[in-house]
Protein backbone atom coordinates (compact mmCIF):
# COMPACT_ATOMS: atom_id res chain seq x y z
CA UNK A 1 0.00 0.00 0.00
CA UNK A 2 0.90 3.55 -0.72
CA UNK A 3 -1.29 5.52 -0.16
CA UNK A 4 -0.98 7.35 3.11
CA UNK A 5 -5.06 7.41 4.69
CA UNK A 6 -6.70 10.50 5.04
CA UNK A 7 -4.88 13.15 2.93
CA UNK A 8 -8.53 14.20 2.47
CA UNK A 9 -10.48 12.75 5.17
CA UNK A 10 -13.50 15.58 5.43
CA UNK A 11 -13.53 16.45 1.98
CA UNK A 12 -15.59 16.45 -0.57
CA UNK A 13 -14.73 15.93 -3.90
CA UNK A 14 -16.54 16.21 -7.52
CA UNK A 15 -15.59 14.02 -10.31
CA UNK A 16 -16.75 14.68 -14.19
CA UNK A 17 -15.62 11.42 -16.16
CA UNK A 18 -16.35 9.57 -13.16
CA UNK A 19 -17.64 6.62 -14.70
CA UNK A 20 -14.40 5.07 -16.10
CA UNK A 21 -11.02 4.74 -16.72
CA UNK A 22 -8.94 7.82 -14.47
CA UNK A 23 -11.71 9.45 -13.69
CA UNK A 24 -13.29 6.31 -12.41
CA UNK A 25 -9.76 5.22 -10.40
CA UNK A 26 -9.12 8.90 -9.20
CA UNK A 27 -12.80 9.10 -7.70
CA UNK A 28 -11.84 5.63 -6.09
CA UNK A 29 -8.47 6.80 -4.62
CA UNK A 30 -10.20 9.89 -3.41
CA UNK A 31 -13.16 8.16 -1.80
CA UNK A 32 -9.82 5.73 -0.18
CA UNK A 33 -8.55 8.74 1.05
CA UNK A 34 -11.24 9.73 2.81
CA UNK A 35 -13.48 11.66 0.97
CA UNK A 36 -16.92 12.11 -0.10
CA UNK A 37 -17.03 11.86 -3.82
CA UNK A 38 -19.97 12.93 -6.28
CA UNK A 39 -19.31 10.80 -9.38
CA UNK A 40 -20.42 12.39 -12.98
CA UNK A 41 -20.63 11.01 -15.89
CA UNK A 42 -22.47 11.22 -19.26
CA UNK A 43 -23.73 8.00 -18.76
CA UNK A 44 -25.93 7.24 -15.53
CA UNK A 45 -25.28 3.22 -15.21
CA UNK A 46 -21.46 4.03 -15.09
CA UNK A 47 -21.73 6.49 -12.29
CA UNK A 48 -24.14 4.35 -10.49
CA UNK A 49 -21.55 1.54 -10.61
CA UNK A 50 -18.67 3.49 -9.59
CA UNK A 51 -20.59 5.21 -6.13
CA UNK A 52 -21.50 1.56 -6.05
CA UNK A 53 -18.23 0.38 -5.66
CA UNK A 54 -16.71 3.15 -3.25
CA UNK A 55 -19.84 2.59 -0.85
CA UNK A 56 -19.46 -1.44 -1.23
CA UNK A 57 -15.69 -0.11 0.01
CA UNK A 58 -17.15 1.34 3.07
CA UNK A 59 -16.77 4.80 1.07
CA UNK A 60 -19.25 7.91 0.96
CA UNK A 61 -20.60 8.72 -2.87
CA UNK A 62 -23.79 10.00 -5.08
CA UNK A 63 -23.45 9.94 -8.61
CA UNK A 64 -25.17 11.81 -11.52
CA UNK A 65 -25.33 11.64 -14.82
CA UNK A 66 -24.22 14.95 -16.69
CA UNK A 67 -23.37 16.43 -19.76
CA UNK A 68 -20.39 18.46 -18.80
CA UNK A 69 -20.99 20.77 -21.85
CA UNK A 70 -24.42 22.09 -21.39
CA UNK A 71 -23.88 24.57 -18.83
CA UNK A 72 -27.32 23.56 -17.00
CA UNK A 73 -26.58 19.99 -15.76
CA UNK A 74 -23.02 21.20 -14.62
CA UNK A 75 -24.36 24.20 -12.72
CA UNK A 76 -26.99 21.57 -11.32
CA UNK A 77 -24.20 18.92 -10.62
CA UNK A 78 -22.21 21.76 -8.19
CA UNK A 79 -25.42 22.61 -6.22
CA UNK A 80 -25.58 18.61 -5.69
CA UNK A 81 -22.40 18.58 -4.27
CA UNK A 82 -22.71 21.55 -1.45
CA UNK A 83 -26.44 20.17 -0.87
CA UNK A 84 -25.42 16.53 -0.62
CA UNK A 85 -22.00 16.81 0.72
CA UNK A 86 -22.15 20.68 2.31
CA UNK A 87 -19.50 22.02 0.19
CA UNK A 88 -16.69 21.37 -2.53
CA UNK A 89 -13.08 21.13 -1.70
CA UNK A 90 -11.73 19.23 -4.95
CA UNK A 91 -12.79 19.17 -8.54
CA UNK A 92 -11.73 16.89 -10.60
CA UNK A 93 -12.33 17.39 -14.78
CA UNK A 94 -11.34 14.12 -16.37
CA UNK A 95 -14.54 14.24 -19.11
CA UNK A 96 -13.24 13.82 -22.15
CA UNK A 97 -13.55 12.39 -25.51
CA UNK A 98 -10.86 11.33 -28.41
CA UNK A 99 -10.83 12.17 -31.74
CA UNK A 100 -8.85 11.86 -34.76
CA UNK A 101 -8.48 13.93 -38.19
CA UNK A 102 -6.12 16.80 -39.46
CA UNK A 103 -7.81 19.96 -40.48
CA UNK A 104 -8.67 19.82 -43.36
CA UNK A 105 -10.51 16.01 -41.66
CA UNK A 106 -12.35 17.52 -39.62
CA UNK A 107 -15.77 18.66 -39.66
CA UNK A 108 -17.10 21.71 -37.48
CA UNK A 109 -19.37 19.81 -35.49
CA UNK A 110 -16.92 17.59 -34.57
CA UNK A 111 -14.43 20.23 -33.91
CA UNK A 112 -17.41 21.56 -31.42
CA UNK A 113 -18.16 18.91 -29.53
CA UNK A 114 -14.28 17.55 -28.64
CA UNK A 115 -13.82 21.47 -28.02
CA UNK A 116 -17.32 21.60 -25.96
CA UNK A 117 -16.68 18.26 -23.71
CA UNK A 118 -12.52 18.55 -23.38
CA UNK A 119 -12.11 22.42 -22.78
CA UNK A 120 -16.16 23.96 -22.43
CA UNK A 121 -16.41 21.05 -19.91
CA UNK A 122 -13.45 21.96 -17.74
CA UNK A 123 -14.30 25.58 -17.91
CA UNK A 124 -18.14 25.23 -16.96
CA UNK A 125 -17.26 22.60 -14.16
CA UNK A 126 -14.31 25.07 -13.06
CA UNK A 127 -16.64 28.05 -13.16
CA UNK A 128 -19.49 26.24 -10.97
CA UNK A 129 -17.63 25.12 -7.85
CA UNK A 130 -14.98 27.87 -7.72
CA UNK A 131 -17.54 29.79 -6.00
CA UNK A 132 -18.51 26.86 -3.42
CA UNK A 133 -14.64 26.37 -2.97
CA UNK A 134 -14.17 30.36 -2.11
CA UNK A 135 -16.84 30.51 0.46
CA UNK A 136 -14.31 27.32 2.62
CA UNK A 137 -11.08 29.15 1.78
CA UNK A 138 -10.05 27.47 -1.01
CA UNK A 139 -10.07 24.23 -2.70
CA UNK A 140 -8.09 22.50 -5.44
CA UNK A 141 -8.73 21.60 -9.01
CA UNK A 142 -7.38 19.09 -10.92
CA UNK A 143 -7.52 18.83 -14.80
CA UNK A 144 -6.99 16.36 -17.37
CA UNK A 145 -4.97 18.15 -20.25
CA UNK A 146 -2.26 15.57 -22.25
CA UNK A 147 1.09 14.61 -23.24
CA UNK A 148 0.05 15.20 -26.47
CA UNK A 149 -1.58 18.69 -25.95
CA UNK A 150 0.38 19.83 -23.43
CA UNK A 151 3.41 19.05 -24.83
CA UNK A 152 3.61 18.03 -28.24
CA UNK A 153 1.20 17.63 -31.52
CA UNK A 154 0.33 14.04 -32.89
CA UNK A 155 -0.79 13.60 -36.16
CA UNK A 156 -4.29 13.46 -36.98
CA UNK A 157 -5.65 14.56 -33.77
CA UNK A 158 -6.13 18.50 -33.97
CA UNK A 159 -9.22 18.96 -32.28
CA UNK A 160 -8.11 16.72 -29.32
CA UNK A 161 -4.93 18.18 -29.12
CA UNK A 162 -6.10 21.54 -29.24
CA UNK A 163 -8.58 20.76 -26.45
CA UNK A 164 -5.73 19.57 -24.34
CA UNK A 165 -3.29 22.30 -25.15
CA UNK A 166 -6.15 24.82 -23.99
CA UNK A 167 -7.40 23.02 -20.71
CA UNK A 168 -3.12 23.18 -19.76
CA UNK A 169 -3.28 27.01 -20.65
CA UNK A 170 -6.68 27.62 -18.82
CA UNK A 171 -5.30 25.27 -15.83
CA UNK A 172 -2.92 28.10 -15.24
CA UNK A 173 -5.03 31.21 -15.95
CA UNK A 174 -7.17 29.72 -13.03
CA UNK A 175 -4.31 29.03 -11.21
CA UNK A 176 -2.86 32.71 -11.19
CA UNK A 177 -6.69 34.11 -11.04
CA UNK A 178 -7.93 32.11 -7.97
CA UNK A 179 -4.72 31.59 -6.01
CA UNK A 180 -5.74 34.54 -3.66
CA UNK A 181 -8.85 32.47 -2.97
CA UNK A 182 -7.01 29.45 -1.69
CA UNK A 183 -7.30 27.16 -4.73
CA UNK A 184 -4.49 25.79 -6.46
CA UNK A 185 -5.38 24.97 -9.83
CA UNK A 186 -3.13 22.22 -11.70
CA UNK A 187 -3.27 19.80 -14.49
CA UNK A 188 -2.31 16.37 -14.95
CA UNK A 189 -1.07 15.27 -18.25
CA UNK A 190 -1.62 11.32 -19.12
CA UNK A 191 0.71 9.50 -21.55
CA UNK A 192 -0.73 6.54 -23.21
CA UNK A 193 -2.72 4.90 -20.05
CA UNK A 194 -5.09 1.84 -20.67
CA UNK A 195 -8.22 2.97 -20.54
CA UNK A 196 -11.64 2.44 -22.40
CA UNK A 197 -11.19 5.20 -24.28
CA UNK A 198 -7.59 4.26 -25.82
CA UNK A 199 -9.04 0.64 -25.93
CA UNK A 200 -11.91 1.57 -27.97
CA UNK A 201 -9.60 2.92 -31.13
CA UNK A 202 -6.71 0.18 -30.21
CA UNK A 203 -6.29 -3.33 -30.58
CA UNK A 204 -4.62 -5.07 -27.38
CA UNK A 205 -1.64 -6.24 -29.90
CA UNK A 206 -1.30 -2.24 -30.93
CA UNK A 207 -1.79 -1.09 -27.31
CA UNK A 208 0.86 -3.16 -26.59
CA UNK A 209 3.20 -1.70 -28.56
CA UNK A 210 1.73 1.73 -27.53
CA UNK A 211 3.32 1.22 -24.25
CA UNK A 212 6.47 -0.69 -25.45
CA UNK A 213 7.38 2.59 -27.07
CA UNK A 214 7.60 4.39 -23.86
CA UNK A 215 10.64 4.76 -22.20
CA UNK A 216 9.18 2.99 -19.40
CA UNK A 217 8.14 0.32 -21.67
CA UNK A 218 4.91 -0.08 -21.16
CA UNK A 219 1.25 1.96 -20.68
CA UNK A 220 0.12 3.75 -17.93
CA UNK A 221 -2.66 2.51 -15.68
CA UNK A 222 -5.57 4.63 -14.25
CA UNK A 223 -4.78 4.27 -10.53
CA UNK A 224 -0.99 6.02 -11.60
CA UNK A 225 -2.92 9.15 -12.68
CA UNK A 226 -5.39 9.04 -10.01
CA UNK A 227 -2.49 9.06 -7.40
CA UNK A 228 -0.67 11.79 -9.20
CA UNK A 229 -4.70 13.66 -8.75
CA UNK A 230 -5.13 12.74 -5.53
CA UNK A 231 -1.07 13.98 -4.58
CA UNK A 232 -2.33 17.57 -6.48
CA UNK A 233 -5.62 17.88 -4.97
CA UNK A 234 -3.89 17.03 -1.18
CA UNK A 235 -2.60 19.76 0.62
CA UNK A 236 1.04 17.95 0.00
CA UNK A 237 0.68 20.10 -2.78
CA UNK A 238 0.21 23.21 -1.18
CA UNK A 239 2.87 25.40 -3.03
CA UNK A 240 1.83 23.41 -6.12
CA UNK A 241 -0.77 25.61 -8.23
CA UNK A 242 -0.99 25.92 -12.18
CA UNK A 243 1.47 23.48 -12.99
CA UNK A 244 0.53 20.77 -15.92
CA UNK A 245 2.13 17.15 -14.39
CA UNK A 246 3.44 15.07 -16.88
CA UNK A 247 2.45 10.81 -16.22
CA UNK A 248 3.71 9.81 -19.11
CA UNK A 249 6.56 7.38 -18.79
CA UNK A 250 8.89 9.85 -20.05
CA UNK A 251 6.72 9.98 -23.35
CA UNK A 252 7.82 13.82 -23.33
CA UNK A 253 11.26 13.72 -22.74
CA UNK A 254 12.50 11.55 -25.30
CA UNK A 255 12.42 12.58 -29.56
CA UNK A 256 10.34 10.09 -31.50
CA UNK A 257 13.32 7.78 -33.32
CA UNK A 258 16.06 7.39 -31.14
CA UNK A 259 19.51 6.50 -31.87
CA UNK A 260 19.63 3.08 -30.46
CA UNK A 261 16.34 2.63 -32.69
CA UNK A 262 18.26 3.23 -35.72
CA UNK A 263 20.87 1.54 -34.76
CA UNK A 264 23.64 4.70 -34.89
CA UNK A 265 24.49 3.40 -30.84
CA UNK A 266 25.03 -0.44 -31.55
CA UNK A 267 27.34 0.92 -34.19
CA UNK A 268 29.27 2.89 -32.86
CA UNK A 269 29.68 0.28 -29.88
CA UNK B 1 0.75 2.83 7.14
CA UNK B 2 4.40 4.97 5.78
CA UNK B 3 5.47 4.92 1.99
CA UNK B 4 9.73 4.49 3.21
CA UNK B 5 9.25 1.66 5.58
CA UNK B 6 12.45 0.07 5.26
CA UNK B 7 13.90 1.86 2.30
CA UNK B 8 16.78 4.08 2.72
CA UNK B 9 17.49 7.90 0.87
CA UNK B 10 21.08 9.28 0.36
CA UNK B 11 20.27 13.04 0.46
CA UNK B 12 22.93 15.19 -1.18
CA UNK B 13 23.24 18.32 0.41
CA UNK B 14 21.03 17.06 3.30
CA UNK B 15 22.28 19.13 5.87
CA UNK B 16 20.46 22.15 5.58
CA UNK B 17 17.45 23.87 3.74
CA UNK B 18 15.29 21.83 1.57
CA UNK B 19 17.73 18.47 1.69
CA UNK B 20 17.15 18.64 5.28
CA UNK B 21 13.74 19.25 4.64
CA UNK B 22 13.48 16.05 2.48
CA UNK B 23 15.67 13.92 5.17
CA UNK B 24 13.21 15.42 8.06
CA UNK B 25 10.16 13.98 6.06
CA UNK B 26 11.87 10.17 4.51
CA UNK B 27 12.63 9.59 8.17
CA UNK B 28 9.29 10.13 9.54
CA UNK B 29 7.55 7.80 6.68
CA UNK B 30 10.23 5.00 8.04
CA UNK B 31 13.29 5.34 5.80
CA UNK B 32 16.71 4.93 6.75
CA UNK B 33 19.13 8.91 5.43
CA UNK B 34 22.34 9.07 4.70
CA UNK B 35 23.02 12.13 4.47
CA UNK B 36 26.28 13.51 2.52
CA UNK B 37 27.60 16.89 3.05
CA UNK B 38 29.96 19.47 2.53
CA UNK B 39 29.59 21.67 5.76
CA UNK B 40 30.41 19.07 8.32
CA UNK B 41 29.06 21.36 11.35
CA UNK B 42 25.46 21.67 9.63
CA UNK B 43 26.05 17.86 8.99
CA UNK B 44 26.58 16.78 12.71
CA UNK B 45 23.71 19.28 14.07
CA UNK B 46 21.14 17.90 11.22
CA UNK B 47 22.35 14.35 12.05
CA UNK B 48 21.87 14.83 15.79
CA UNK B 49 18.38 16.52 15.69
CA UNK B 50 17.11 13.43 13.43
CA UNK B 51 18.77 10.71 15.72
CA UNK B 52 16.44 13.01 18.57
CA UNK B 53 13.50 11.80 16.90
CA UNK B 54 14.75 8.50 16.37
CA UNK B 55 15.71 8.14 12.91
CA UNK B 56 18.38 5.77 11.77
CA UNK B 57 21.00 8.44 10.05
CA UNK B 58 24.39 7.80 8.49
CA UNK B 59 26.42 10.94 7.66
CA UNK B 60 28.89 11.49 5.16
CA UNK B 61 31.40 14.68 4.67
CA UNK B 62 32.64 15.14 1.12
CA UNK B 63 32.34 17.44 -1.72
CA UNK B 64 29.84 15.99 -4.86
CA UNK B 65 31.98 17.30 -7.20
CA UNK B 66 34.57 15.00 -6.37
CA UNK B 67 33.76 11.23 -7.46
CA UNK B 68 35.95 9.65 -4.65
CA UNK B 69 33.73 11.81 -2.82
CA UNK B 70 30.25 10.73 -4.22
CA UNK B 71 31.55 6.83 -4.39
CA UNK B 72 32.54 6.78 -0.97
CA UNK B 73 29.74 8.03 0.33
CA UNK B 74 27.41 5.59 -1.97
CA UNK B 75 28.96 2.85 -0.53
CA UNK B 76 28.87 4.04 3.17
CA UNK B 77 25.37 3.97 2.82
CA UNK B 78 25.45 0.56 1.39
CA UNK B 79 27.41 -0.43 3.76
CA UNK B 80 25.29 0.83 6.35
CA UNK B 81 21.70 0.08 5.45
CA UNK B 82 22.22 -2.18 2.51
CA UNK B 83 20.89 -0.31 -0.39
CA UNK B 84 20.01 3.02 -1.62
CA UNK B 85 16.48 3.07 -2.48
CA UNK B 86 16.45 6.45 -3.24
CA UNK B 87 18.56 9.23 -4.32
CA UNK B 88 17.63 13.24 -3.60
CA UNK B 89 20.14 15.89 -4.86
CA UNK B 90 19.53 18.98 -3.52
CA UNK B 91 23.53 20.48 -2.66
CA UNK B 92 24.03 23.74 -4.68
CA UNK B 93 25.99 27.05 -4.73
CA UNK B 94 24.88 30.12 -6.16
CA UNK B 95 26.12 33.64 -6.47
CA UNK B 96 24.77 36.83 -8.03
CA UNK B 97 27.04 38.55 -9.92
CA UNK B 98 26.81 39.96 -13.29
CA UNK B 99 27.57 38.30 -16.20
CA UNK B 100 31.33 40.78 -17.34
CA UNK B 101 32.24 40.50 -14.11
CA UNK B 102 31.95 36.77 -13.08
CA UNK B 103 34.98 35.01 -12.01
CA UNK B 104 36.13 32.30 -14.40
CA UNK B 105 36.90 30.09 -11.29
CA UNK B 106 33.46 30.59 -9.44
CA UNK B 107 31.97 29.91 -12.55
CA UNK B 108 33.59 26.50 -12.49
CA UNK B 109 32.52 25.56 -8.94
CA UNK B 110 28.65 26.25 -9.56
CA UNK B 111 29.05 24.27 -12.67
CA UNK B 112 30.89 21.40 -10.94
CA UNK B 113 28.71 21.01 -8.01
CA UNK B 114 25.42 21.83 -9.33
CA UNK B 115 25.74 20.17 -12.52
CA UNK B 116 28.72 17.63 -12.51
CA UNK B 117 27.44 16.46 -9.02
CA UNK B 118 24.38 15.33 -10.46
CA UNK B 119 26.02 13.83 -12.86
CA UNK B 120 28.33 11.72 -10.41
CA UNK B 121 25.47 10.95 -7.77
CA UNK B 122 23.38 9.83 -10.35
CA UNK B 123 25.61 7.46 -11.84
CA UNK B 124 27.29 6.60 -8.39
CA UNK B 125 23.92 5.40 -7.14
CA UNK B 126 22.44 5.03 -10.26
CA UNK B 127 24.60 1.52 -10.49
CA UNK B 128 23.94 0.33 -7.29
CA UNK B 129 19.86 0.49 -7.80
CA UNK B 130 20.71 -0.96 -11.01
CA UNK B 131 21.95 -3.89 -9.70
CA UNK B 132 18.46 -4.64 -7.47
CA UNK B 133 16.42 -3.67 -9.97
CA UNK B 134 15.18 0.28 -9.58
CA UNK B 135 15.13 3.31 -7.59
CA UNK B 136 13.99 6.36 -8.07
CA UNK B 137 15.89 9.95 -8.19
CA UNK B 138 14.84 13.43 -7.46
CA UNK B 139 17.55 16.21 -8.90
CA UNK B 140 16.79 19.63 -7.53
CA UNK B 141 16.48 21.85 -10.19
CA UNK B 142 14.62 25.53 -10.45
CA UNK B 143 12.43 27.64 -11.62
CA UNK B 144 16.12 29.41 -12.85
CA UNK B 145 15.91 26.43 -15.26
CA UNK B 146 13.56 28.41 -17.44
CA UNK B 147 12.96 31.82 -15.86
CA UNK B 148 15.52 34.33 -15.84
CA UNK B 149 17.16 36.10 -13.30
CA UNK B 150 19.93 39.54 -13.39
CA UNK B 151 23.37 38.40 -12.10
CA UNK B 152 22.38 34.93 -11.99
CA UNK B 153 23.74 33.18 -15.36
CA UNK B 154 26.03 30.40 -14.12
CA UNK B 155 23.34 29.09 -11.20
CA UNK B 156 20.36 29.62 -14.09
CA UNK B 157 23.06 27.55 -17.22
CA UNK B 158 23.16 24.40 -14.78
CA UNK B 159 19.53 24.19 -13.71
CA UNK B 160 18.75 24.15 -17.15
CA UNK B 161 21.32 21.62 -18.40
CA UNK B 162 20.08 20.07 -14.67
CA UNK B 163 16.53 19.45 -16.59
CA UNK B 164 18.09 17.90 -19.68
CA UNK B 165 20.27 15.92 -18.37
CA UNK B 166 17.01 14.44 -16.06
CA UNK B 167 14.74 13.88 -19.53
CA UNK B 168 17.89 12.06 -21.20
CA UNK B 169 18.53 10.34 -18.21
CA UNK B 170 15.17 9.23 -17.74
CA UNK B 171 15.45 7.48 -21.22
CA UNK B 172 18.70 5.46 -20.10
CA UNK B 173 17.92 4.58 -16.30
CA UNK B 174 14.22 3.17 -17.47
CA UNK B 175 15.46 -0.14 -18.88
CA UNK B 176 17.22 -0.48 -15.30
CA UNK B 177 13.89 0.29 -13.36
CA UNK B 178 15.03 3.75 -12.51
CA UNK B 179 12.71 6.62 -12.26
CA UNK B 180 14.29 9.90 -12.53
CA UNK B 181 12.50 13.26 -11.80
CA UNK B 182 13.54 17.23 -11.22
CA UNK B 183 11.62 19.76 -8.65
CA UNK B 184 11.74 23.08 -9.91
CA UNK B 185 11.38 25.25 -6.23
CA UNK B 186 10.46 28.88 -6.89
CA UNK B 187 11.47 31.87 -4.49
CA UNK B 188 11.79 29.47 -0.99
CA UNK B 189 12.66 30.26 2.46
CA UNK B 190 16.27 28.68 3.13
CA UNK B 191 19.48 30.35 3.54
CA UNK B 192 20.07 30.53 -0.62
CA UNK B 193 17.07 32.68 -0.71
CA UNK B 194 17.10 34.67 2.97
CA UNK B 195 18.84 38.03 1.44
CA UNK B 196 15.39 38.76 -0.55
CA UNK B 197 13.07 37.15 1.44
CA UNK B 198 13.83 38.51 4.72
CA UNK B 199 14.88 42.10 3.26
CA UNK B 200 12.27 44.83 4.44
CA UNK B 201 11.68 46.60 1.22
CA UNK B 202 12.24 43.58 -1.31
CA UNK B 203 10.96 40.74 0.53
CA UNK B 204 7.46 42.56 0.46
CA UNK B 205 7.80 43.85 -3.44
CA UNK B 206 8.61 40.57 -4.12
CA UNK B 207 6.07 38.99 -2.83
CA UNK B 208 3.55 40.58 -5.04
CA UNK B 209 4.62 38.71 -7.97
CA UNK B 210 3.33 35.60 -6.22
CA UNK B 211 0.06 34.34 -6.96
CA UNK B 212 0.02 32.29 -3.83
CA UNK B 213 1.17 35.38 -1.72
CA UNK B 214 3.55 33.61 0.30
CA UNK B 215 6.95 32.26 -0.12
CA UNK B 216 7.79 28.30 -0.53
CA UNK B 217 8.93 26.74 2.39
CA UNK B 218 11.19 24.16 2.57
CA UNK B 219 8.59 21.76 3.58
CA UNK B 220 6.51 22.54 0.66
CA UNK B 221 9.41 21.20 -1.61
CA UNK B 222 10.32 18.23 0.49
CA UNK B 223 6.63 16.91 0.62
CA UNK B 224 6.77 16.88 -3.22
CA UNK B 225 9.79 14.87 -3.43
CA UNK B 226 8.52 12.35 -1.26
CA UNK B 227 5.85 12.26 -3.71
CA UNK B 228 8.23 12.16 -6.74
CA UNK B 229 9.89 9.36 -4.61
CA UNK B 230 7.68 6.99 -3.96
CA UNK B 231 4.98 4.89 -5.99
CA UNK B 232 2.40 7.30 -6.21
CA UNK B 233 4.62 8.52 -9.00
CA UNK B 234 5.61 5.43 -10.34
CA UNK B 235 4.73 6.20 -14.27
CA UNK B 236 6.21 9.71 -14.06
CA UNK B 237 10.05 9.69 -15.05
CA UNK B 238 12.22 12.52 -16.93
CA UNK B 239 9.84 15.14 -15.82
CA UNK B 240 10.32 18.53 -13.62
CA UNK B 241 7.74 19.63 -11.30
CA UNK B 242 7.47 23.26 -11.09
CA UNK B 243 6.78 24.26 -7.11
CA UNK B 244 6.62 27.56 -7.20
CA UNK B 245 3.03 29.26 -5.61
CA UNK B 246 2.53 30.40 -9.49
CA UNK B 247 5.61 32.69 -9.53
CA UNK B 248 6.36 31.76 -13.31
CA UNK B 249 2.87 31.26 -14.70
CA UNK B 250 2.76 34.61 -16.79
CA UNK B 251 2.88 38.11 -16.97
CA UNK B 252 3.10 39.67 -13.24
CA UNK B 253 1.50 43.13 -13.89
CA UNK B 254 -2.04 42.16 -14.13
CA UNK B 255 -5.09 44.05 -15.25
CA UNK B 256 -5.90 46.16 -12.09
CA UNK B 257 -2.65 46.78 -11.44
CA UNK B 258 -2.60 49.09 -14.66
CA UNK B 259 -5.89 50.20 -14.03
CA UNK B 260 -7.72 48.89 -16.83
CA UNK B 261 -10.77 48.06 -15.11
CA UNK B 262 -11.68 51.48 -13.67
CA UNK B 263 -11.26 52.28 -17.60
CA UNK B 264 -13.72 49.96 -18.86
Amino acid sequence: MTDPPGRLAGKVAVVTGGGSGIGRAAAIRFAREGASVLVADIAADRAGAVAGEIAGDGGRAGAMAVDVSDPAQVEAMAARAGGEFGGIDVLMTAAGVLSFGSVTETDPQAWNRVIGINLTGTFLAARAVIPAMARRGGGAIVTVSSSTGAHDASPGNVAYVASKGGVAMLTKAMAVDHAPQGIRVNAIAPGPTATPMLGSVMTEDEMRRFGEAMPIGRLAQPAELAAAAAFLASDDASYVTGAVFAVDGGQTAKVGMTLADLGTIARQA
Amino acid sequence: MSRFDGKTVLVVGGAQGMGLACAERFGSEGAGLALFDIEDDALAAAAAGLRDRGRAVETISGDVSRADDVESAVARAVERFGAIDVLVHAAAVVELTPLLDFPESLWRRIVDVNLTGVFLATKAAGRVMAARGGGSIVVFASTNAFFAEESNVPYSATKGGIVMFVRNAAMDLARHGIRINAVDPGIIDTRLSAALVHDPIAGPEYLKRIPAGRYGTADDIAKVVLFLASDDAAYMTGEDVIVDGGLTLGATLGIEDLGLEGAQ
